[in-house]
Parts: C-alpha cells; sequence; structure tokens
C-alpha cells in the first residue's frame, strides 16, 4: 500500500518535469493579444456593417459580428489552420464566441466516422453541450425573475 | 479619426484582458477549458441580469459582446426583454431567441463542413 502511493509521488513529480515550461508570463500575454485581436476584428466587421445600414440596433449588429466571425472560425477549423492559432493562442481562442464555434466543428469532424446519429449528432456538444445548457437554464432562471418582478 | 482608433485600444484592451484572465485561472488553478467556459458565461449571465455588463457593452463594444461572457449576457438581456414585452412566454424562450442565429449557424456549418472534411490527426 505504502509502495504504491510512494509509486504515485514519483508518477506525479515525473509528470511535473515531463510537461514542457512555458513561461506562464508568455501564454498570458499571448492570450492577451489573441483575444484583443479577434475582439478588433470582430468591432471591424461591426463598423462594416454599420456604415452599410446605420440604423441597425446595436444588439442586432452584436449578432450579426457572432455570425461573421463563427462563419471564419469554423471553416479555419476545417482548413485546420485554427488548431495552431489556438495552439499559440490558448484562452485568448477559446474565450471568444470562435471557441465555441470551434468546438463544435472539430467535434463534428473528429466523431464523424461513428455515423450521422451517435456521431455528428451527439458527439458534435461534447464541450459546447455545457456551455448551451448551462447558458439556457441560466437565462430562464433570470427571465422568470423578472417576469415574477413585473407581476408586482 | 481620434474616436475610432481610441475604441480600437478600447476593444483590444478589454477582449484581451477577459481572455487574459481567464488564462490565468487555466495556469493557476488547472481547470480544464470546458469549465472556464461555463464559469465566463455564468459571470456574464449574473452581470447581465443585474444590467452591469451593458454597461461594459457600451464602453468597450464587441471586446464585450465578443468573449462567452458576452454570450452569457445576450442571453440574460434576451430573457429580460422577453419577460418585459412577452410575459411567460418571453421570459421562457427569450434568451435562446436572442442567441439562436449564432448557434444555428454554428451547429449548420459544422454540420455541412463535416461532409467534406476528414479528421487529419487520425491518419498521421
Amino acid at each position: 500500500m505504502e509502495n504504491k502511493e510512494q509509486r504515485n509521488q514519483e508518477y506525479l513529480q515525473f509528470i511535473e518535469k515531463q510537461t514542457p515550461k512555458t513561461g506562464w508570463f508568455n501564454s498570458l500575454f499571448h492570450a492577451f493579444i489573441v483575444g484583443g485581436m479577434i475582439c478588433c476584428m470582430g468591432q471591424m466587421f461591426g463598423d462594416i456593417i454599420r456604415s452599410f445600414y446605420p440604423n441597425m440596433d446595436l444588439l442586432r449588429v452584436g449578432a450579426w459580428i457572432n455570425i461573421i466571425v463563427i462563419t471564419i472560425t469554423i471553416l479555419l477549423t476545417s482548413f485546420g489552420v485554427f488548431d495552431r492559432i489556438a495552439k499559440f493562442g490558448g484562452a485568448g481562442t477559446f474565450i471568444p464566441i470562435s471557441g465555441f464555434a470551434n468546438s463544435i466543428a472539430s467535434c463534428a469532424i473528429e466523431f464523424k466516422n461513428e455515423g450521422l446519429v451517435f456521431g455528428i449528432g451527439s458527439k458534435m456538444f461534447f464541450v459546447a453541450g455545457p456551455v448551451l445548457v448551462n447558458g439556457v437554464a441560466y437565462s430562464i432562471v433570470v427571465g422568470l425573475i423578472y417576469f415574477l418582478i413585473g407581476l408586482f | 479619426m481620434l474616436a475610432a482608433i481610441l475604441m480600437y485600444i478600447k476593444v483590444f484592451f478589454v477582449g484581451g484582458l477577459i481572455c487574459l484572465i481567464a488564462e490565468l485561472i487555466e495556469i493557476k488553478t488547472k481547470i480544464t477549458p470546458a469549465r472556464i467556459l461555463v464559469i465566463f458565461l455564468m459571470v456574464g449571465a449574473i452581470l447581465g441580469g443585474f444590467g452591469i455588463y451593458n454597461y461594459l457593452v457600451e464602453w468597450a463594444g464587441a471586446g464585450a459582446t465578443l468573449p462567452i461572457t458576452g454570450f452569457g449576457n445576450s442571453l440574460a438581456r434576451g430573457a429580460i426583454e422577453g419577460a418585459t414585452s412577452n410575459g411567460l412566454f418571453g421570459a421562457i424562450g427569450g434568451g435562446l431567441m436572442a442567441t439562436s442565429a449564432g448557434v444555428a449557424v454554428s451547429i449548420g456549418l459544422s454540420y455541412i463542413v463535416s461532409f467534406f472534411v476528414s479528421s487529419k490527426t487520425k491518419k498521421s
């Protein structure tokens, strides 16, 4: 029993030694740069849309920005380019909406061999599922609270 | 012109800062990315529910709407707007309605793309 514990500890130390030490300041910097650049790109698309349709309200413009960024991300994922950006950017690529789109697209491509229903249909939401489920649940809670407040 | 440049600096700063915080959490606590996504979504939904996040959206534009916190915010905003305009039906469905286009595009396009592309990692 003791032997096993010791072995576990040695294994953990081994893992610690083997994981590459990319300086954490560096990866923070990369996340900041990539995240900022993706958001700037989105703002640029928003400005272009607003120059064509000046009367469009801000929420609609935001939705269009999301759609454009999602489309670009999925196309980049299918070309295999996005993985390289994600490796460089870390949280800078998965926190913007591009990470959500990339997780759906890459899971769909990855599990396509397992068939239409249980392959693509269910594994597509391997990462995005929790986000959607939690998000919809919170939105219902918020909506119900506002509805109840509005009653009185 | 100057105002536009200032706006882009704000967008870059806010968007980058949100990603930096996520990266810091990932490095320091080794929480998996999926959990960080859910945590940030929750933070965005709570801030959106209290109406705080909208000030950030007005100040920083896409820097606040593009990160996953903005997704949570638009879920919460949609539910609030639905509740005030459509009653109980809007309260339940408003969140999904506000974000439906983005979700539909990511599902539909992924579905189409998965027919044409096979995973490269398994072959090599």
